[in-house]
């Protein structure tokens, strides 16, 4: 099977607390794909690691046959590998147009370019438009980030992953933060995207997991307890008892 | 503000027109002739000014780099200029894009170091730098003049036409000139690609490799370009007073425009050059009054114009600009 992504054997630690152990998963094209655990499982961190915010300790990383493990993190998204941030990581004092344009211009390797106006990067500026149309923010793309309603900032979050046209999406918990009626379109939003695209997205609320997700992956202590369709999950005795026993009450 | 945005296009557009205050305000950079043709040589002064301060402006108001050692790139046109017209020949233009080539050069390998760092680390490496090259321009006096400054240069006249006379009338157009010029390749650096993913890094440097910018080739890049451009008004300096002393090169000058541009307001692109003009000719005026006292007002005036203005003279007035605005149906 060909994977789009997969890690082996990754670890991580601070100072004496484990955050990864034996992470090694195989995430094949266009699955969506949830992963779950209580906080401090390990889940952000996994995220960080397969971008290379963090360096493991061990391990490796692979986008499709490539070895990435010690590739910056803007050459990893240059290869196809987008993620989004659990806490707003926005420009503030960008448009949101500006924002995704620029994601847009540092794609297609122009944003290094000095001596030409931006408004001649018609087609960049028009692509930014189109993408937040299709995540149904372009009422607000010529709003300033830091005035957008911050359920609107969420999904620009996911429109300047998008602009970097990945192959393999890493959501780390988007609707954080966002009341329950929005969080439904917000997710509907996510899974509208190409069908092609790989999707990994963190996310505590379990009907929304086993409404959007067609694997879930359960984290518990830096560890993966385990990893199977919704049906398997729920049915799965260990995960009821360490997570779904507590968290399906909510 | 209700804008008539139509589209992407427009939306950018409308970002990068020219205002009409802007074409007011260079207009009135001919004043000086007619108004005040006394005081030439002091504009001169003042147009060399806001051009480092402008240059200051790229890396501190747009990339987010802090500088306390920004007079070494000021320093080293100076002395790039003054030594090839003193050794070599004295055509100034050929004169001022060598000198500005050599800061350059000095500014991209440094930039090596500079996109490394942030915040206070930034402080002090910039700071050392400009102090070791301030120190190593002492003890090459054999080459530099030393703290007597560089002697014997000898400028040709601009276009083999125009002597830079006492008046101050060819310095202050030169200047003014190239002030300009620079001016619009620095108007055009803000707002072109580059210029966005600059505004992207000061804005969040986290988010930038996460859409895939290489911000280090970014900040290497916008470190050399604001370096010739502070090279180009050392060499200005030095071409239009036929000297350079070891100033150049000092922590007191780095320390003055990082004040002038504060003043002014950082990231406007003008603040740089409206800072120059209050401070000099403040400066001016006091230094025939009570000059001992100068930094006692200048410190004051500084912690005024934070306290009430954390955004420069040019924040404020955008502030009161837009509230106007708000209120006006
Ligand atoms: N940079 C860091 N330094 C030290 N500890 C960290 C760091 N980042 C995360 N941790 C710790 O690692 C554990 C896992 O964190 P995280 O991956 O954010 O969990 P999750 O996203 O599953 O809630 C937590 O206990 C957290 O406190
Ligand atoms: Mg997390």
């Amino acid at each position: 099977m060909s994977a789009v992504l997969s890690t082996r054997g990754l670890a991580k630690r601070f100072g004496s607390l484990v955050v990864a152990q034996d992470l090694s998963l195989a995430l094949p094209r266009g699955v969506r794909y949830a992963l779950i655990g209580p906080n401090g499982a390990g889940k952000t961190t996994l995220i960080n690691l397969m971008t290379g915010m963090l360096r493991p300790d061990a391990g490796s990383i692979f986008l499709g046959e490539d070895e990435i493990t010690s590739l910056a993190p803007e050459s990893r998204v240059k290869r196809g590998l987008a993620r989004t941030f659990q806490i707003n990581t926005l420009f503030p004092s960008l448009s949101a147009l500006e924002s995704v344009t620029l994601a847009v211009l540092e794609r297609e390797g122009h944003a290094g370019t000095w001596w030409k106006s931006l408004p001649a990067y018609r087609d960049a500026a028009g692509e930014a438009h189109e993408i937040l149309s299709s995540l149904g923010i372009a009422k607000d793309a010529y709003r300033l980030t830091r005035e957008l309603a911050y359920g609107r900032q969420r999904l620009l979050e996911i429109a300047l992953a998008l602009a970097t046209r990945p192959k393999v999406l890493l959501l780390d918990e988007p609707a954080a933060g966002v009341p329950k009626d929005e969080s439904a379109d917000l997710f509907e939003a996510i899974s509208s995207l190409a069908s092609e695209l790989t999707v990994l997205f963190i996310e505590h609320d379990m009907n929304v997991v086993f409404r959007f997700a067609s694997r879930i992956i359960v984290m518990v202590g830096g560890r993966i307890l385990v990893e199977g369709s919704p049906g398997e999950i729920a049915r799965d005795p260990e995960v009821r008892a360490v997570y779904l026993g507590k968290a399906a009450h909510g | 503000m209700h804008s008539a945005v139509t589209g992407p296009h427009a939306h950018l557009q409308a970002q990068v027109r020219w205002r009409r205050i802007e074409i007011a305000f260079w207009l009135c950079t001919l004043a000086p002739f007619v108004a005040a043709p006394a005081y030439l040589q002091l504009a001169s002064q003042i147009a060399i000014t806001a051009l480092f301060a402008l240059s200051l402006d790229l890396i501190l108001g747009y990339a987010g780099i802090v500088s306390l050692g920004h007079a070494a790139f000021f320093g080293l046109g100076a002395y790039a200029a003054g030594l090839l017209s003193k050794h070599a020949w004295g055509e100034p233009l050929s004169g001022l894009l060598i000198a500005s080539a050599v800061s350059a050069a000095v500014g991209y390998a440094m930039s090596f170091i500079i996109a490394r760092f942030r915040h206070l680390a930034l402080i002090m490496i910039t700071l050392g730098l400009g102090l070791l090259l301030h120190e190593a321009a002492n003890s090459a006096s054999w080459l530099t003049g030393g703290a007597d400054g560089l002697q014997g240069m000898k400028i040709r006249p601009l276009f083999e036409t125009f002597r830079f006379d006492l008046y101050g009338r060819t310095a202050y157009t030169y200047s003014v000139v190239v002030l300009f010029l620079t001016f619009l390749a620095a108007r055009r650096i803000i707002h072109s690609p580059f210029g966005l993913a600059l505004r992207g890094i000061r804005e969040n440097a986290t988010r930038m490799p996460a859409i895939g910018a290489p911000s280090h080739a970014h900040l290497r890049k916008i470190y050399a370009l604001s370096a010739a451009m502070a090279g180009v008004a050392g060499a200005l300096l030095a071409q239009t007073t036929s000297t350079v002393s070891l100033e150049v090169l000092s922590f007191q000058r780095s320390a003055d425009v990082l004040v002038i541009l504060i003043l002014g307001g950082a990231g406007r692109l003008y603040g740089g050059i409206v800072g120059a003009i209050i401070y000099m000719v403040a400066r001016d005026q006091f230094s025939g009054i009570s000059p001992q006292f100068w930094y006692f007002w200048i410190g004051l005036l500084l912690v005024v114009v934070v306290m009430f203005l954390p955004n420069g003279i040019l924040g404020g007035l955008a502030k009161i600009t837009a509230r106007w605005q708000r209120k006006a149906p």
